[in-house]
């Protein structure tokens, strides 16, 4: 059987887990409740499945040691890794707080990214290794830093939620906050499925990593055409003038998800607790220890080691604000949501946008 | 009153937290700008990078501003470091106003509590039982025991006693413990930055040498040029040793080491000497699997250690480290010697080294085969005629003359196809390395800061595990003998995680909730 199968399962179940959450929160019957969970965790099993057979092929492929051999060396690999991660902690999280409705919001994001994953035309080969990931590093440091994006992207979902739950007015800086950060998420992955129609119409093989080159935000926002480039900015600010105006509208969906902003607020702050530690020992620490070994150097100021290091002030800000000014609630849920930012662009950005000496993942 | 005095002043500027928001501010702020513009990069990389948000007009001048600022290698700028060093010791004065009452807490010895303030703690449950009290102190302190707690006794008059205990009173400090290692790690990055060097090394196979190219020095300065350039050929010509090049300059030798690191020039007390250089490919595709040197360190003339360099595989001799990071081919071609594997149609095998216009003749045939081209990475274009690829030898190929009498005849000889080393009389010669036209590349450093930073990254990682998963946690069993069975309250305090605290607490409680009641 091949590992591609049980992803497009996973991908599936978790698809279908989304609509049954929803179901879920608008009729609030046990038993639809407990098939979302079921379904959960079908589809979780799936992806473990996969995970071990594509980990099982690179070992037999790569003739290396089987350490040597887990499947995290691309962009395609380590996104499927941090939703089987993402997935994981929620189904903690749903058994220790008995709470099912983060399902609604957990699952489609899996779902999306296992779906972005493989219409994106990433390449999803299994690529021979460049000497210098050759290393048992490799598993150490790729697997921590990525348990830790998944703790920082469970913070980030529900600091998101406290702020659209508990904001009231138009003119609130926490309300302009979070709409105007939906309303450009919004209209980046917008951009991207107008990138993603183009490439589509070229009729390119997928894999070539043609996507990411020369089609990403180029209909947009990077487009050659200034007008095209104008309007891309215009559309932009309208939908986030959009998302503010309407933004009350999602206030009351979360409102009849019945949850209590107080459980928000912890397990924002237990995400963080958990993801910060081993962000430090496995990312940074580890990253630097093998740095040293394979680049003669702990720490090069590399864009992706900044961008780390930024993510880490973010946290200990949250932290620090926490613990000695006893921030709670809208002020600090906003500094979890910048965190997250800050950690999609040290795992996209830095790879897409910037150069240095972290750029395998953007083939 | 009297005014603070200008120390105190200095102190509470350090002991804000405001400052440390600005600072963490800065420093991040400054550090997205260089991740945006390619540091110690050429002139033309950042021009592009500014006229994507400036505009081609702005950008030279935008440039010239970031240039001023140290933009363009901003985490080695002075206003950088000060900015890191500020923080440092903004992080130092914050740990040290806090620390003293944090000790005391945690080394302040436990107390019991009384009945009243134990009935208003948020953590307990009170019992009447009717076990003896005896029976009672076992079950406290065995299920403490089973908790990791080890109850100390307190008897008040009357009767009754206390059970009480305490865990993890040092995790108090876990805070301390990783700021601390914070500037530890930043004290090693000091010493890596006085005490050692970042350098380079592009050496080619066959030769050694004892100078390493600095990764800080000035390359944009023309005048260094020409005096690199004259210190180099000083101590060629004194063949690499210190003493001789320095006499000839009339320096003493330290004067000369110290003119050589003024441009640039890394001293070495050693020669490192680059035998052989090899890539192994992924298949017969060109992306290679591995790399790597073997190197020989030579001190006072003889070798003293030989070992194989790959990445992950660095190589450390007196400090310095050598680490393989790339190679390359050299322009010029003409000084490499083939080595080829010789095997004779009665099955004899032999290997021949031999430059281009050589020749040899294969043992027990009348056969001579003359080394006429190299060529690093042979291809045939449409019209059948050789060209050459790349410029790396990822297919390297010599050709040929094979003279049998008067029958002349023209063969290539690829190293990675061994199906082209078969001549038509049952012999074959196969290439088995082309040596001398490749270099390495390695990265030399010496760091004699590492071990500090490694050590704070470990008390670091032990920091956050006690600030994070490990809190100070108190219990006090309390327990009044009355007419009727006894009276019993259970009550306790965690720093933090009260959850699972509670949990444990739960498991002392049914200590008492089975059987007995």
């Amino acid at each position: 059987m091949e590992s591609s199968f049980f992803f497009g399962l996973s991908t599936m179940a978790y698809m279908l887990a989304m609509v049954v959450y929803i179901v879920h929160i608008a009729f609030r019957k046990k038993a639809i409740g407990v098939s979302a969970t079921g379904l959960t965790v079908f589809g979780f099993a799936a992806q473990t499945l996969a995970l071990g057979l594509r980990w099982h092929e690179f070992y037999q492929l790569s003739g290396m040691g089987i350490l040597r051999s887990i499947p995290l060396t691309n962009l395609y690999e380590s996104l499927i890794f941090f939703v089987w991660c993402l997935i994981l902690g929620y189904l903690i999280v749903e058994f220790r707080y008995k709470n099912r409705s983060f399902g609604a919001f957990v699952t489609p994001v899996a779902g999306i990214a296992l779906l972005f994953i493989s219409l994106s035309g990433m390449s999803t080969q299994i690529e021979p290794l460049v000497p210098a990931l050759q290393s048992n590093w490799l598993l150490a440091h790729v697997t921590l830093s990525f348990i830790s994006y998944s703790a920082f992207a469970l913070a980030f979902s529900t600091g998101l939620m406290y702020l659209v739950a508990t904001t009231e007015k138009k003119t609130e800086g926490s309300y302009i906050f979070w709409t105007v950060s939906l309303g450009i998420f919004v209209s980046v992955l917008l951009a991207m499925g107008l990138d993603f129609v183009r490439f589509r119409g070229a009729g390119l093989a997928p894999g070539s990593g043609a996507f990411i080159r020369d089609f990403l935000f180029k209909s947009s926002f990077e487009s050659g055409s200034g007008a095209v480039r104008l309007i891309s900015y215009i559309a932009a600010v309208a939908i986030v003038f959009l998302t503010w105006r309407y933004g009350t509208a999602l206030k009351r969906v979360i409102e009849s998800f019945k949850l209590q902003p107080a459980v928000l607020d912890e397990v924002t702050y237990k995400s963080i607790a958990i993801g910060f530690p081993i962000f430090t020992l496995g990312a940074l620490v580890f990253g630097a220890i093998w740095a040293n070994q394979a680049w003669g150097v702990y720490w090069s100021w590399d864009p992706k080691e900044t961008w780390s290091l930024i993510t880490w002030f973010i946290y200990a800000f949250y932290l620090h604000a926490r613990f000695l000014r006893g921030w709670r609630g809208r002020k600090i849920s906003m500094v979890a949501v910048m965190g997250f930012v800050a950690v999609v662009f040290t795992y996209l950005g830095v790879n897409l946008l910037l150069s240095g000496l972290h750029s395998y993942g953007s083939q | 009153m009297a005014s603070k005095s200008f120390s105190d002043k200095v102190w509470s500027f350090f002991a804000s937290i405001k400052l440390a928001v600005v600072l963490f501010a800065l420093i991040g702020l400054t550090s997205i700008v260089g991740t945006i513009i390619e540091q110690q990069a050429p002139y033309r990389t950042n021009i592009e990078v500014l006229t994507h948000f400036v505009g081609a007009g702005l950008a030279p001048s935008a440039y010239k501003a970031l240039h001023a600022l140290g933009f363009m290698n901003m985490y080695r700028s002075w206003w950088f470091l000060t900015l890191l060093m500020l923080f440092a010791v903004n992080l130092l004065v914050c740990s040290t106003e806090r620390f003293p009452g944090i000790w005391r807490t945690m080394r302040a010895p436990m107390r019991p509590l009384s009945a009243d303030a134990m009935i208003k703690m948020s953590i307990r449950k009170e019992f009447r039982l009717h076990d003896s009290p005896a029976a009672l102190e076992k079950k406290a302190v065995s299920g403490m025991k089973s908790l990791g707690f080890r109850a100390a006794r307190h008897e008040e008059e009357g009767g009754a006693f206390e059970l009480y205990a305490q865990k993890h009173a040092w995790s108090r400090s876990g805070v301390y413990v990783t700021h601390f290692s914070i500037l530890v790690i930043l004290i090693g990055a000091l010493l890596g930055i006085f005490l050692g060097f970042q350098g380079m090394l592009n050496l080619p196979e066959g030769y050694s040498t004892n100078i390493a190219f600095s990764r800080s020095a000035d390359l944009s300065d023309p005048s260094q040029d020409s005096l690199r350039a004259s210190l180099m050929s000083g101590l060629d010509a004194a063949g690499g040793n210190f003493r001789l090049a320095a006499q000839a300059a009339g320096e003493d030798v330290a004067a000369f080491k110290k003119s050589l690191e003024r441009v640039g020039l890394i001293p070495l007390d050693f020669h490192v000497l680059c035998q052989q250089f090899e890539v192994r490919y992924y298949g017969t595709s060109d992306m290679p699997r591995s790399y790597r040197s073997l190197l020989t360190v030579i001190k006072g003339g003889r070798p003293v250690l030989s070992q194989w360099v790959r990445v992950n595989h660095p190589l450390t001799y007196d400090g310095v480290t050598f680490y393989q990071s790339s190679y390359g081919l050299m322009d010029d071609l003409s000084n490499g010697t083939a080595v080829l594997t010789v095997k004779s149609p009665g099955g004899q095998t032999g290997t021949q080294r031999l430059k281009i216009g050589q020749s040899f003749l294969i043992p027990g045939t009348k056969e001579t085969v003359k080394l006429v081209e190299f060529n690093p990475a042979l291809a045939f274009d449409d019209s059948g005629r050789p060209i050459t690829y790349s410029r790396m030898m990822t297919n390297p190929a010599v050709r040929v003359e094979i003279k049998d009498g008067k029958m002349a005849a023209s063969k290539w000889i690829l190293q990675r196809y061994p199906e082209t080393w078969n001549l038509p009389d049952g012999s074959s010669v196969g290439l088995k390395d082309f040596w001398g036209v490749e270099y390495t590349g390695l990265e030399v450093r010496k760091d004699p800061g590492v071990w500090v930073v490694y050590l704070g990254c470990i008390t670091l990682s032990l920091g956050l595990f006690m600030a994070f998963f490990l809190s100070h946690k108190k219990i006090w069993v309390r327990i009044e003998p009355g007419r009727k069975g006894a009276r019993l309250l259970i009550a306790g305090t965690s720093s933090k995680n009260k959850q699972a605290f509670e949990r444990d607490m739960e498991k002392l409680y049914r200590e008492f909730e089975k059987g007995g009641g």
